[in-house]
């Protein structure tokens, strides 16, 4: 039986509990991930209780309380508060999710934050997104045409054609879906995974785009495309309730239908 | 004060802040041969250009209304209450039509007509005739336009490999002993080293300042960081007392419902069940312009007829239309609307209620972008170095109200022409000249006292007390005594910067420290903002006084400026409105009442 040696670090061990010295009924038990690149020491879980009744409804609300008023060296990303900059996204009750837009009413019990699972992490419930931003460059996500508008106008669009890239260009780039999947967490350094393949294929299925060949010779590998093994997590855990994984299937359609 | 080690950057241009203004210029300039570096505190696709849903405004006449950019224009000087610059108004209503085709061009997943073409959608404010009827002039990519041009505009600044800092801090502006700015100061927050990045023009594009209120529609992020800076360097911040706030954000949670919702069929009632807004605006009616609206609302809510168990909102309807129309141009707000607020709106209405929203004030500027001031009686003083697009920006094409649609235009037609200014401008890899120590080491002195303070009133307790009184004080209605309580109350909290604390010493993403420098550059702009309103003795646009309700045109058709030295005292001073138009192909706009 082979031994597997952890990391030094890689243990999580129990942090500060910070308990709530009024006596409201509504309170609730928030337990974070905090890790420091500065202090050499292990990851751990800090406990914060709150006063349900004097915050808002939604996870980055609590997370906003906690920072403001207990803890100001918690560190996470958040901008827009209303799902559509994709700053927040992190591992709330075993599920990716933009925080922004998860509710704590749905969560039973005490709730359980961490960073992105499987991203190296900067700080906290910061991960480090510069791979993913990577592969997504790696794609060309912009309009490739061979032909010129005419000058001064419009390319043309159907409605139905329009209608083709509608679930694709939504997406906000949080990598839930990406982080999500067992395929990327394995081989993420050269499987591009959902969140990517999902842009991949919002301008192959862009009726003004007129490089779909190249764009399918680039994706016809066996670790860019084929990792994905139709797991599903990615469109399970979307908070945007975008469908990754049958933008996938269309690529591998594709790919298939040329041959 | 501790050591920091300093990475030197030299390029033609800097550009601040990576939303829609930002990234175009960024692009213009990159595809032009600048060496640019863009310096962004947030991704790119995280700015708060991707919060926008209803439109961009833009005379393409896509349904056949026979629109034109001149009608444009007029709808966007009545809207400015004649207080916007018409030269500048009429560059953008006509660059209009070629920046949108060419966002377009780009990629932008724009909604379409039967026929193909771009889909347009009615907006406030935005007329036929001059006023005879409503316009469809908003090019909409269904309720999510703003992520459909920032994500495009992003993606061709890939295409062209424009050079970005992500997740950096600006700090300060590199001002040299003439005045001239010569490059900005940054913290890189991933690990904490500071960049000192040269350029011969600098490009600020950072944003509104939403967050000095309470209750905004503005993202976290949207602190004004350069407005700010600005201030620091000496220069003065124009028409800051006017702040719009959008009639529909979502009671409570205070995220944006567009007005598009409107433009879609969408109206406004009362506890009566009354359509209000018809006894207020007979002919625009729920598409009058922002600030009409807004005051309307908080009119019905004083006089004791608004909805819920407080009466102190609004519904917004949406029920009555169709919902595979609801489905297709409005799939956004319907999911914000549940999410925030449990609400089906195929089924009832959304309570709403006037919150912060935009910033028409802002750094001044010429029509090109170039930074401008008042130098004795030079009112268009250009100061070398420095430019500024976007909502950091006071061109002025907003004036005292901004129409719905108007700022994603503003943002794309003018970065694209800072970037043409830049090109003509800046020569390329030409040299810079040094720079004294004394001038990165005052910024970091200002940086260390607060990496290291150690008082006992924490970041968010002074935010909270600096925005519930401008929430109180500088609302939708004001009045000499709220504002000079107001002016009162936001110097003492001020002054209670000298006592905060941080808790977070480490340098490597440092939150608690940029929400600590954000804070300090709010307050700024919370003392500027409150002391504009406070001397402006008439009511304008967004800026509505209870104890002069008339616009005069006479004493106050004038620009606000006004400067902050580091003792935290204003000096207040104007400049004119520039009503002649750029150009002979169209006249003058002249003053008149503003019914819609």
């Amino acid at each position: 039986m082979a031994e597997f040696a952890l990391p030094k670090h890689s243990k999580i061990v129990k942090g500060i509990d910070y308990p709530l010295e009024t006596d409201s009924k509504n309170t609730r038990k928030v337990n974070v991930y905090r890790w420091s690149p500065d202090d050499d020491q292990n990851p751990r879980i800090d406990s914060y209780t709150i006063d349900l009744d004097k915050c808002g409804p939604m996870v980055l609300d609590a997370l906003i309380k906690i920072k403001q008023e207990i803890d100001s060296s918690l560190t996470f990303r958040r901008s827009c508060r209303e799902g559509i900059c994709g700053s927040c996204s992190m591992n709330i009750d075993g599920t990716n999710t933009l925080a922004c837009l998860k509710s704590i009413d749905d969560i039973e019990g005490e709730i359980n934050i961490y960073p992105l699972p499987h991203m190296e992490v900067v700080k906290d419930l910061v991960p480090d997104l510069s791979k993913a931003y990577e592969q997504l460059t790696s794609i060309k996500p912009w309009l490739q045409t061979n032909t010129k508008p005419e000058e001064g106008k419009s390319r043309k669009q159907s409605p139905s054609e329009r209608e083709k890239i509608d679930g694709l260009w939504e997406c906000v780039l949080c990598f839930s879906c990406s982080t999500s999947c067992p395929s990327y967490w394995w081989n993420g350094d050269k499987y591009l995974g959902p969140a990517v393949l999902l842009q991949a294929y919002r301008w192959i299925a862009d009726s003004r785009d007129e490089n779909t060949n190249e764009r399918l010779d680039d994706l016809e590998d066996s670790f860019k495309l084929y990792r994905c093994h139709t797991i599903m997590n990615c469109t399970k855990t979307c908070p945007k309730g975008l469908n990754p994984a049958k933008a996938i299937g269309e690529i591998k359609k594709l790919q298939l239908e040329r041959k | 004060m501790s050591e920091y080690e300093i990475i030197d950057h030299e390029h033609d241009v800097v550009v601040v802040g990576a939303g829609g203004a930002g990234l175009r210029a960024t692009l213009g300039m990159v595809s032009g041969g600048l060496k640019t570096a863009c310096i962004t505190k947030v991704f790119p696709t995280r700015s708060h250009t991707v919060a926008a849903q209803g439109g961009i405004g833009a005379a393409l006449n896509n349904m056949g209304e026979n629109d034109s950019w001149q009608f444009h224009m007029y709808d966007t000087i009545k809207g400015s209450d004649w207080l916007g610059d018409q030269d500048a108004i009429e560059y953008m209503c006509k660059e209009a039509i070629p920046s949108v085709t060419e966002l377009e061009n780009f990629g932008v997943p724009f909604s379409r007509t039967e026929d193909g073409e771009v889909y347009q959608r009615p907006f406030g404010g935005h007329t036929l005739d001059y006023g005879k009827k409503m316009a469809r002039r908003a090019c909409a990519a269904a309720d999510r336009t703003g992520h459909a041009i920032l994500h495009t505009l992003y993606q061709q600044c890939l295409k062209h490999k424009a050079e970005f800092f992500v997740e950096y801090i600006a700090l300060d502006l590199l001002m040299d002993d003439n005045g001239a700015c010569v490059g900005v100061l940054a913290l890189c927050m991933d690990d904490g080293k500071i960049h000192r990045f040269r350029g011969h023009q600098t490009v600020l594009a950072t944003g509104g300042y939403g967050r000095v209120y309470f209750s905004c529609t503005s993202a976290h992020t949207c602190t004004g960081d350069g407005n700010a800076m600005v201030l620091r360097a000496g220069l003065p911040l124009q028409d800051m007392e006017f702040v719009q706030f959008h009639p529909t954000g979502v009671y409570g949670a205070g995220v944006l419902i567009t007005e598009g919702s409107r433009g879609e069929g969408g109206y406004l009632t009362n506890s009566e069940g009354e359509r209000f807004m018809e006894r207020y605006a007979p002919t625009a009616k729920d598409l009058a312009s922002r600030d009409v609206v807004s005051r309307s609302m908080t009119i019905e809510i004083n006089e004791g007829r608004g909805v819920g168990p407080n009466k102190d909102h609004i519904f917004m309807h949406l029920e009555h239309i169709d919902p595979a129309t609801l489905h297709m141009r409005l799939p956004g707000i319907s999911e914000t609307a549940k999410i925030f607020c449990g609400v089906d709106v195929t089924k009832e209405p959304i309570p709403v209620l006037p919150t912060v929203h935009y910033n028409m004030g802002g750094i001044p500027t010429n029509y090109h972008g170039e930074v401008v001031t008042r130098r004795g009686n030079d009112q268009n003083a250009v100061v070398s170095g420095l430019m500024a697009i976007g909502e950091a920006a006071c061109v002025s094409v907003h004036g005292a109200n901004r129409l719905g649609t108007n700022s994603l235009l503003d943002i794309v037609v003018f970065g694209r022409a800072a970037a043409q200014r830049a090109l003509k401008t800046v020569e390329k890899g030409s040299s810079h000249a040094p720079l004294p120590k004394s001038v990165t080491d005052k910024i970091l002195a200002r940086l260390d006292k607060m990496r290291y303070a150690k008082g006992d009133v924490s970041v968010g307790e002074i935010r909270n007390s600096m925005q519930n009184a401008m929430q109180k004080h500088a609302a939708v209605f004001r009045s000499n005594s709220s504002m000079s309580e107001g002016v009162k109350k936001v110097d003492t909290i001020a002054t209670s910067l000298d006592g905060i604390g941080i808790k977070d010493r480490s340098m490597i993403f440092n939150t608690d420290l940029v929400e600590a420098l954000e804070l300090e550059n709010l307050m700024q702009q919370a003392i500027v903002t409150i002391k504009s309103a406070e001397q402006r003795k008439e009511s304008r646009g967004a800026h509505s006084h209870e104890d002069f309700p008339e616009r005069d045109d006479k004493n106050w058709m004038k620009h606000t400026i006004m400067w902050l030295n580091d003792k935290m005292k204003t000096k207040l001073d104007y400049r004119d409105v520039h009503l002649n138009t750029l150009t002979n192909e169209v006249a003058s706009v002249p003053p008149a009442a503003r019914v819609y």
